[in-house]
């Protein structure tokens, strides 16, 4: 097995005034490869700071980061989009779709700044991979929130990476579509993809086969998930769908 | 990401809100038109300007009284006059010279049956039309030295002045009035080609006499025109003329009271007038250029301020701080070319139009126009330098967590 995410003695300090916050402190974390990892704490916890981190969207104040074995504790800006864009896919709470665009084009976004040729297709299939092949060419407007999600996932897939990062990534959705998405993520895992995903929800954590806790920017816990929830068998046990979206279109 | 790919997405974001980039456009579209126009009317201008000098005739020498110089200060002297004196001085002196005659001139009105005209009388010998280049008739003959020496009412219309009171009616033998004198149609010169300013067709002749005594009261020449056998020698004869000249008519100093120009100086001389105009209103045009370039900095920022996520996103997933600067520039400079290519055509239009309306000749000039384009697209890249490293320099954590 080989380590994607090595932390050592990371740290994050924030200075407002004259105050220095100590957003997160020695952190030791070791995520190997095919692992399915939920980050969770209050807010202020320190465990958004640990996920800016890790995803390479912010530079450490102290200690080192290693991912995929390759130190990028002191990279640049450009450095670490790079790697962004290579070895992390993200997905993000909001979406964060580019509007008026269609789905596909919004998945070969990550392709396009990798200058990769074949786009459309590999875009395809990656909307195929998360069950919306039918639905290439509507743009976000026209897909409901569990739809945009799914192009979120497919864009954050498209490039390859070792690593998926879910921000927090059914805090928009109903609790089914919550499930669905949990869903695509474990398939995803079991295809061996290394997951990790920042919540607050703890029946949302309970998918993940391990679950990091944070508090006061300190980890609080570090410890394994007995027997996780499989999206799939609670998917079989909801209400029938059809019945949820009515719902949803009453609201 | 290659450059078409950059194309094709700054024009989806031009795009995305076509009010907004057709207003933005709009200051760099009526900045670039007004430049190719007001640059294409003042060549045109021009261009007429010096048909008109040239077919006002050849081996021209013309002596005006230099104001510049004498005047109140200076004495009765150092007036800066000319008299029938000169003209018989110079005929003595300058042997190259063919033709001379003095001409006294003022713009009159004239008036045939209910159509009025104001036009430029001159009044001048008949030889006059040798000097001018005026021989060719189309009605009737010139006057003749004896109506000259009558000062007879005669006159002799140039082909607008004839069309602006006649129509296309016969003129010769006709009376108009000029000023609040009657005066007999004797001929109708020939179309010569002019229009604009300066024109040539746009006058009507008296004898020098009448007009000295009857018309305009004057007892001084305004200008002493004539002709050299020579156009080789023109500048030798200049300095003849010159030279005869400044035996009487120099100030106390010893400065010269009047000037020669040959037909080279007058090109000249408006030329440097000209040139001056068309400055003047390209750079007034290049104001509202300006103005422009300030709406597209203004609209980038908003919109790099709106798409605030947008560029979060683009950066979390691997866009790097030039790419985003790229992204942007384009956004504007495709705005500004976008905008500068209406522009030029909408000025090539008004060029077209306003050059019927003056009769002028409507000028096309590449070099403005490249010019033009180079400088909106400049605009673009200038304006938006500032939002585009604005929107560079954001952070992606602090840009994807903007509301």
């Amino acid at each position: 097995m080989s380590l994607i995410i090595d932390t050592k003695h990371l740290a994050k300090d924030y200075v407002m005034g004259d105050m220095v916050v100590h957003a997160l402190r020695d952190a030791h974390v070791q995520i190997q490869a095919g692992e399915f990892v939920a980050i969770m704490g209050p807010s202020g916890s320190g465990k958004s700071t640990f996920m800016n981190l890790i995803g390479c969207l912010d530079r450490p104040s102290g200690g080192q980061y290693f991912l995929n074995g390759q130190d990028v504790s002191s990279l640049n800006d450009d450095q670490l989009a790079d790697i962004r864009n290579k070895y992390i896919g993200f997905v993000f709470q909001t979406f964060n779709l580019l509007p008026r665009t269609s789905a596909i084009k919004n998945v070969e976004l990550p392709l396009m700044y990798a200058g990769v040729k074949n786009r459309s297709e590999r875009a395809k299939q990656a909307l195929e991979e998360v069950g919306l092949g039918q639905r290439v060419h509507h743009k976000p407007n026209e897909l409901s929130g569990g739809q945009q999600q799914r192009v979120a996932i497919a864009r954050a897939i498209v490039n390859n990476p070792v690593l998926i990062l879910g921000d927090e990534p059914t805090g928009n959705l109903d609790s089914r579509t919550a499930e669905e998405i949990m869903a695509l993520f474990q398939d995803m895992n079991r295809k061996g993809k290394t997951v990790v995903i920042v919540t607050h929800e703890e029946d949302i954590a309970r998918h993940c086969k391990r679950i990091i806790r944070f508090k006061d920017g300190r980890i609080l816990q570090d410890a394994p998930v007995e027997d996780p929830v499989d999206a799939r068998d609670i998917l079989r046990h909801m209400p029938d769908p059809d019945e949820v979206i009515t719902a949803d279109f009453a609201v | 990401m290659n450059f078409s790919d950059s194309i094709i997405s700054a024009l989806r974001a031009i795009m995305a809100n076509k009010l907004r980039s057709a207003l933005t456009m709009l200051g760099v579209v009526i900045g670039v038109g007004s430049v190719i126009a007001m640059i294409g009317i003042g060549e045109g201008t021009k261009q007429k300007s010096l048909e008109n000098i040239q077919i006002m005739g050849s081996n021209m020498l013309t002596v005006f009284p230099n104001w510049r110089r004498g005047g109140v200060s200076g004495g009765p002297t150092d007036n800066p006059t000319l008299k029938d004196e000169d003209i018989v001085t110079l005929k003595r002196q300058v042997p190259m010279i063919n033709t001379i005659t003095g001409v006294v001139q003022r713009r009159m009105s004239a008036r045939n049956g209910n159509k009025t005209h104001f036009t430029q009388v001159v009044g001048a010998e008949p030889q006059v039309a040798l000097i001018r280049n005026a021989t060719k008739m189309w009605q009737g003959s010139w006057y003749t030295g004896e109506d000259e020496a009558m000062s007879e009412r005669k006159c002799v219309l140039g082909f607008t002045a004839y069309q602006e009171l006649f129509g296309d009616e016969m003129a010769e033998g006709a009376r108009i009035r000029i000023g609040n004198q009657n005066f007999d149609v004797v001929g109708v010169i020939a179309y010569k080609g002019g229009s604009g300013m300066w024109n040539p067709d746009d006058q009507i002749y008296v004898p020098l006499s009448t007009a000295k005594t009857r018309l305009m009261g004057k007892t001084n020449l305004d200008q002493i025109m004539m002709q050299t056998s020579n156009s080789d020698l023109m500048i030798v004869t200049q300095g003849q003329v010159e030279d005869a000249l400044m035996a009487t008519r120099k100030n106390a100093s010893g400065e010269p009271l009047f000037r020669v120009m040959n037909q080279g100086d007058i090109i000249a001389q408006m030329e440097t007038q000209t040139k001056l105009l068309s400055m003047l209103l390209a750079g007034i045009a290049s104001v509202s250029l300006l103005v422009g370039g300030i709406g597209i900095m203004n609209i980038m920022l908003v919109s790099v301020t709106e798409r605030t996520r947008e560029i979060g996103l683009r950066k979390a997933i691997g866009a790097r701080r030039e790419t985003i600067l790229a992204q942007f520039l384009l956004e504007s400079t495709v705005m500004c070319v976008v905008g500068g290519t209406i522009g030029i055509l909408l000025g090539l239009g008004s060029v077209a139009f306003v050059a019927q309306a003056l009769k002028v000749p409507p000028v096309v000039n590449t070099q403005a126009i490249i010019l033009a384009f180079g400088f909106s697209a400049l605009v673009g890249l200038f304006f938006g330098l500032y939002p585009a490293l604005r929107a560079s320099s954001l952070q992606p954590i602090q840009a994807l967590r903007y509301e």
